[in-house]
């Protein structure tokens, strides 16, 4: 409507009225997109790893690359448009820094982006293919489910590609919609072979994706995206790693255990906080981190289950696809999650 | 539609006879390698698929009519290149050496198979022979098999990397993707495309119907050329020059022999259900890589009928031993069912395996332990 008014505006009295704008609509009508639905909690100063920088978590990741390509001469970076920097700045400067036969674009072309990285993993270089968006790692699901997470074992261990890593920018982030919201890591949670990890902060992710990258295992890391330039924090520019497969308890608890990983992790914090203030009820905090092969250990011994005084709540999304202008309503946020906490010391 | 012009080939065959016919300089002791291998690999085929028709394995395919392409291709690497396969390209191992016994072995799932009893027949593999393992899903190999190829220039090391699919796998996404990244790249790499005209029943007009595979090359940027597969040494001229250019110019290549899957697709096959006997009968009689090799081997006073008499006798000795001790070997130890996930042992898969030794504690008599291993 707006084009063809356009369209009228300038045949009858040119760029006058269009410099207007589009006033003569009148007021727009604010859709009430929500303020984000979580409060980014950064961690403290780590103090172990040397110097710190700020950094947001999309600078963290480059401070990751960088750190690998420096010190794995065989480590290269590709998927689409990551030569000038990739759609999030994830991969910004390190083309030049590291020369184009490291870091270059590849076809438009999931499948193949994958199925290469194994290749590449298999020669014996390091391999660090990024998907676009998790949204568009399903063409791939061949590649990854079939080949890359079987390869030892269905060769006795003579090949594998574990200097495979595949990263994707992952989770709701307001206006994602459908397309660009998706977290996919429950159709790789059960796939033997192959790693999936979450980071919650810029030092986690950090830490988590250099500990992917040296793990002998393909591994899937996913991005939370709505935190590449939200969440920000001191982390350490020298390399460090996080171990893959330990939960971490973030905040001690005795009477619900609340378990969360990537942007959840956030909204656990404050339903956490919520409960304490307005119900008095002590909540234990876990960023699962790692969904394959996940710590059971941390999360839930085998005798747990004749200790639980309520069933197990999942707070999820709904079984829709991820909706676009009905983001505030779909997802897990932390009235919720308050919400099953409150019904589950009640039960 | 504009055909490719022209299907690259030396005549190889019974005008071999005629003077005139030259051979490529090949020497008699390579020449020779190629037919026993060929042969020996024909052999080899008919025991083993006998023996699963007798229940001793489970599932075999046989590389019937296609020996030529193997064998051409294989003698045109060096041992270090990469080979990437599909299924049915057993001869390119057998050249490369690797010994009855291991074929057996992964056939039969023994102990001894170096891939550890975890797939079905035929998916071979050698770490030291350089041929990554097969799998079943098709065309996957076609995209890894590019990346490993990135990954070899990125080395300097003067290897090419060689990836065989067939005419059927080639109508994949996976092999679109191989090949346009393989261009996009720069990728040393050759693409090695067996059509033998059917994908189980599926003959090539039902497959494609464009000018079949070499034509699709120059749609990705990719030099091809299409030539005889039954010519062992048209292959073999095809794959040493492609081999060549490959490393020099750091591009890919795509070749597409033409041949003929004179088999069934399996032994869960029957391939009369769709095709006559009479078309399979043309090319196993009239052109067929072994006789025309043959043929040039015997014009050229190398080889008779005293000699393949031996050999026959010779081959199918050696295969039948090998079938023997294959047969009498146990199966792989248990505790191989649950290692190689990962590179470690992982918690959940442990105790997992400490919970099927518990249930064998209580259970055995169900299981066939006696055939493993301790």
């Amino acid at each position: 409507m707006a084009a063809a008014a356009r369209l009228v505006l300038r045949t009858a009295s040119g760029a006058k009225v269009l410099r207007a704008g589009l006033g003569w609509l009148g007021a727009p009508i604010r859709v009430p997109h929500a303020a984000a639905h979580f409060t980014f909690h950064p961690d403290p100063v780590p103090t172990r790893h040397g110097p710190t920088q700020k950094m947001n978590l999309f600078q963290s990741i480059t401070s990751a690359l960088d750190n690998t390509l420096s010190s794995d001469p065989t480590a290269v970076i590709f998927g689409e448009d990551v030569a000038f920097g990739g759609v999030f700045r994830c991969t910004v400067g390190l083309r030049d820094k590291y020369g184009k036969d490291r870091v270059f674009n590849t076809p438009l072309c999931e499948q193949g982006i994958v199925g290469f990285g194994i290749g590449v993993a298999v020669a014996g270089a390091t391999a660090i293919a990024e998907i676009q968006f998790a949204d568009y790692i399903f063409p791939a699901f061949d590649q990854i489910v079939n080949e890359a997470a079987k390869y030892r074992y269905r060769s006795g261990n003579m090949f594998d590609c574990g200097n495979l890593t595949i990263r994707a920018p992952w989770g709701c982030v307001g206006h994602g919609s459908l397309y660009h919201s998706q977290s996919p890591e429950a159709f790789f949670a059960h796939c033997p072979g192959i790693k999936v990890v979450i980071p919650r902060s810029p030092v986690q992710a950090k830490g988590l994706l250099l500990s992917c990258i040296a793990d002998k295992n393909p591994c899937i890391f996913f991005e939370p995206k709505i935190l590449y330039r939200a969440a920000v924090e001191q982390v350490p520019t020298e390399p460090y790693l996080i171990p893959l497969s330990q939960a971490e308890v973030l905040q001690e608890g005795s009477d619900v255990t609340l378990v969360a990983w990537g942007t959840q992790v956030h909204v656990m914090k404050e339903v956490a906080a919520m409960a304490q203030e307005k119900l008095g009820v002590s909540c234990e905090v876990i960023d699962l981190q790692t969904i394959l092969p996940w710590d059971t250990e941390t999360v839930c011994k085998e005798e747990c289950f004749l200790n639980l005084e309520a069933p197990i709540a999942r707070v999820c999304g709904y079984d829709t696809p991820f909706p676009h202008i009905f983001e505030p309503f779909y997802i897990p946020d932390k009235w919720k999650c308050f919400d099953a906490v409150k019904r589950m010391i009640n039960y | 539609m504009a055909a490719l012009r022209g299907l690259y080939r030396t005549g190889l065959g019974a005008l071999c006879r005629r003077k005139g016919y030259q051979g490529f300089g090949l020497s008699k002791e390579m020449v020779l390698n190629c037919y026993k291998k060929m042969t020996l690999l024909n052999t080899m085929d008919r025991i083993l698929y006998e023996s699963q028709r007798q229940g001793r394995i489970s599932f075999y395919m046989t590389n019937y009519g296609e020996e030529g392409t193997h064998v051409g291709s294989a003698a045109a690497l060096e041992p270090n290149d990469i080979i990437f396969g599909q299924y049915r390209e057993a001869g390119v191992l057998m050249y490369r050496g690797f010994p009855l016994d291991l074929f057996m072995a992964q056939c039969y799932a023994n102990a001894d198979d170096l891939g550890k009893g975890r797939q079905m027949p035929v998916h071979y593999g050698s770490k030291d022979l350089n041929f990554v393992t097969i799998s079943s899903p098709l065309a996957t190999q076609i995209p890894q098999a590019a990346g490993a190829a990135y990954a070899v220039k990125r080395e300097n090391s003067n290897r090419v990397v060689i990836c065989f699919f067939g005419e059927g796998a080639a109508s994949e996404g996976d092999a679109h993707a191989g090949f346009n990244f393989s261009a996009t790249l720069e990728c040393p790499i050759i693409f090695f495309c067996r059509n033998n005209g059917y994908a189980i029943s599926t003959p090539t007009n039902e497959q494609y119907r464009g000018d079949g595979i070499a034509a699709r090359g120059p749609g990705y940027g990719m030099m091809s050329i299409r030539v005889d597969g039954n010519d062992v040494f048209a292959v073999y001229n095809a794959t040493k020059e492609a081999r060549r250019r490959a490393i020099a110019e750091n591009q890919p290549f795509l070749i597409e022999a033409m041949t003929y899957r004179i088999g069934h697709h399996s032994t869960s096959d029957d391939s009369s259900a769709y095709r006559s006997v009479d078309e399979v009968n043309y090319w196993d009689k009239q052109d067929h890589p072994i006789s025309r090799l043959r043929h040039y081997m015997t014009a050229r006073g190398w080889w008779g009928e005293e000699e393949e008499k031996t050999w026959r006798k010779q081959s199918r000795k050696h295969v039948m031993e090998a079938f023997e001790r294959a047969e009498k070997r146990h199966k792989p130890r248990l505790d191989l069912l649950f290692s190689d996930v990962y590179q470690e042992m992982t918690p959940n898969i442990e105790k997992q395996k400490e919970a099927m030794w518990n249930h064998l504690k209580h259970y055995k008599e169900q299981y066939p332990l006696d055939l493993y291993d301790k």
